[in-house]
C-alpha cells in the first residue's frame, strides 16, 4: 500500500512524477500550517505577488499607453512619476527617457539597489553585475552590440545612471508595422530588456491579430 | 502594500538562479509556486535566514548535477528545503511522510 515510497531515500535517479511532488508539497504545507510555522495567506500573497505584479507588464502597460496615446506621451516624459500614478502605479521617483532616430538610451546603475521593481519586476542578474555597471558607462555601444543591438554612430547614446532618488525608464520606439494593434496587443511587445535599453522591441512578425483580452 | 521583490532572491545567481522568463518567475507547476513562497515565507519570519536556504539549494544542486539526475530545478528548492526544516528541527521528516501518506491515500483532502 502506499507509504511505502522512499521519499526518505536520496537515492532518485529518475524525476519524481508530478502528482507526487504536488502532494508532498501540500503535506508540508499542511504540517508548517499546523504547526504556525507559515501561514497559507502569506504564501498566497507570496506567490500572487511574483506571478502577478512582479514582472515587466506593468511597464509595458506604460509604454503602450504612451505610445497611443500622444498626451500621455508628453505628461509621461515630462514627469514619470505622475504619469505612472495616472495608471495606478505609485510611489517610484521616475524620469522616463525617449528612445528616438537620433538617441538611444540606457540605464545603469552604478550602486545596484535601484531598479524600478513595480514596473519592471525582477533586476535580470546581468544588469547588477560590475561588468554591465562599469562597461555600460565607458562602453555603451560596445555593450548594447553585446546584447544584439547595433546602434550606428550617428546616434547618440545617453546613459542613466539610477540612484535612490531616481528611477529611469525606457520608452522604446514604437516598432514600424503596429499601427492596427490595440493598445493591450502593443504592451505584449514591450519587454523589460526593451524598458532597460538593451533591446529593441520587435513587432511579432506573421502573427495574426489575436483577440481582444483582458486588461493585463 | 507594494510587494517589493526580495533583493536575496534576485541575487541568485547561476545554476541557483530562479527560472525566469522575461524577468518574470516561471511556475511550471503549482506546487513549484507554493514551496516557493513557503520559502519565502519563512524566511520572512525569521525562521530562518534566506542564506541558509541558498546554500542547501546550492549543494543540493551540485549534488544532483554530480549524480547525473535529471530532477527539475524546483525538484532540488523542494529537497534543500526539507532538508533545511528537518536540520533545524522545525519538521520532522517521519511526519512528513505521514502526512503525505495521509493526502496520498486520501485520508486528507485539504491543507488545513
Amino acid at each position: 500500500m502506499s507509504g511505502n515510497h522512499d521519499h526518505e531515500g536520496h537515492d532518485h535517479h529518475h524525476r519524481e512524477p508530478e502528482s507526487v511532488l504536488s502532494l508532498r508539497v501540500r503535506a508540508l504545507e499542511s504540517l508548517l500550517v499546523e504547526k504556525k510555522l507559515v501561514s497559507s495567506d502569506a504564501v498566497d500573497r507570496i506567490v500572487s505577488a511574483y506571478e502577478q505584479d512582479i514582472g515587466p507588464h506593468h511597464g509595458a502597460k506604460v509604454v503602450a499607453r504612451a505610445w497611443v496615446d500622444p498626451a500621455y506621451k508628453e505628461r509621461l516624459l515630462a514627469d514619470g512619476s505622475a504619469a505612472i500614478e495616472e495608471l495606478g502605479f505609485g510611489g517610484v521617483d521616475l524620469k522616463v527617457v525617449e528612445n528616438t532616430p537620433q538617441v538611444h538610451n540606457l540605464v545603469t546603475c552604478t550602486l545596484c539597489s535601484c531598479y524600478p521593481h513595480s514596473l519592471i519586476g525582477l533586476p535580470p542578474t546581468w544588469y547588477k553585475s560590475f561588468e554591465y555597471r562599469s562597461r555600460a558607462v565607458i562602453e555603451p555601444r560596445v555593450v548594447l552590440r553585446e546584447f544584439g543591438v547595433d546602434v550606428p554612430e550617428t546616434i547618440d547614446i545617453r546613459v542613466w545612471d539610477s540612484s535612490a532618488e531616481m528611477r529611469y525608464l525606457v520608452l522604446p520606439q514604437r516598432p514600424p508595422g503596429t499601427e492596427g494593434m490595440s493598445e493591450t496587443e502593443l504592451a505584449q511587445l514591450v519587454t523589460r530588456d526593451a524598458m532597460i535599453g538593451v533591446a529593441l522591441v520587435q513587432r511579432t512578425s506573421g502573427t495574426p491579430a489575436r483577440p481582444e483580452r483582458a486588461a493585463l | 502594500m507594494d510587494p517589493v521583490p526580495s533583493r536575496q532572491i534576485a541575487d541568485m545567481t547561476g545554476q541557483a538562479a530562479l527560472p525566469r522568463k522575461n524577468g518574470e518567475l516561471v511556475f511550471d507547476e503549482a506546487w513549484q509556486g507554493r514551496i516557493f513562497g513557503m520559502t519565502v515565507a519563512m524566511s520572512h519570519e525569521a525562521r530562518f535566514e534566506w542564506r541558509e536556504f541558498q546554500a542547501r539549494l546550492i549543494a543540493e544542486i551540485a549534488r544532483a548535477e554530480r549524480e547525473g539526475e535529471a530532477s527539475t530545478y524546483y525538484e532540488r528548492w523542494l529537497r534543500a528545503f526539507e532538508r533545511l526544516v528537518a536540520d533545524k528541527s522545525l519538521l520532522d521528516p517521519g511526519d512528513v511522510s505521514r502526512r503525505h501518506g495521509d493526502f496520498e491515500s486520501g485520508r486528507r483532502d485539504d491543507v488545513f
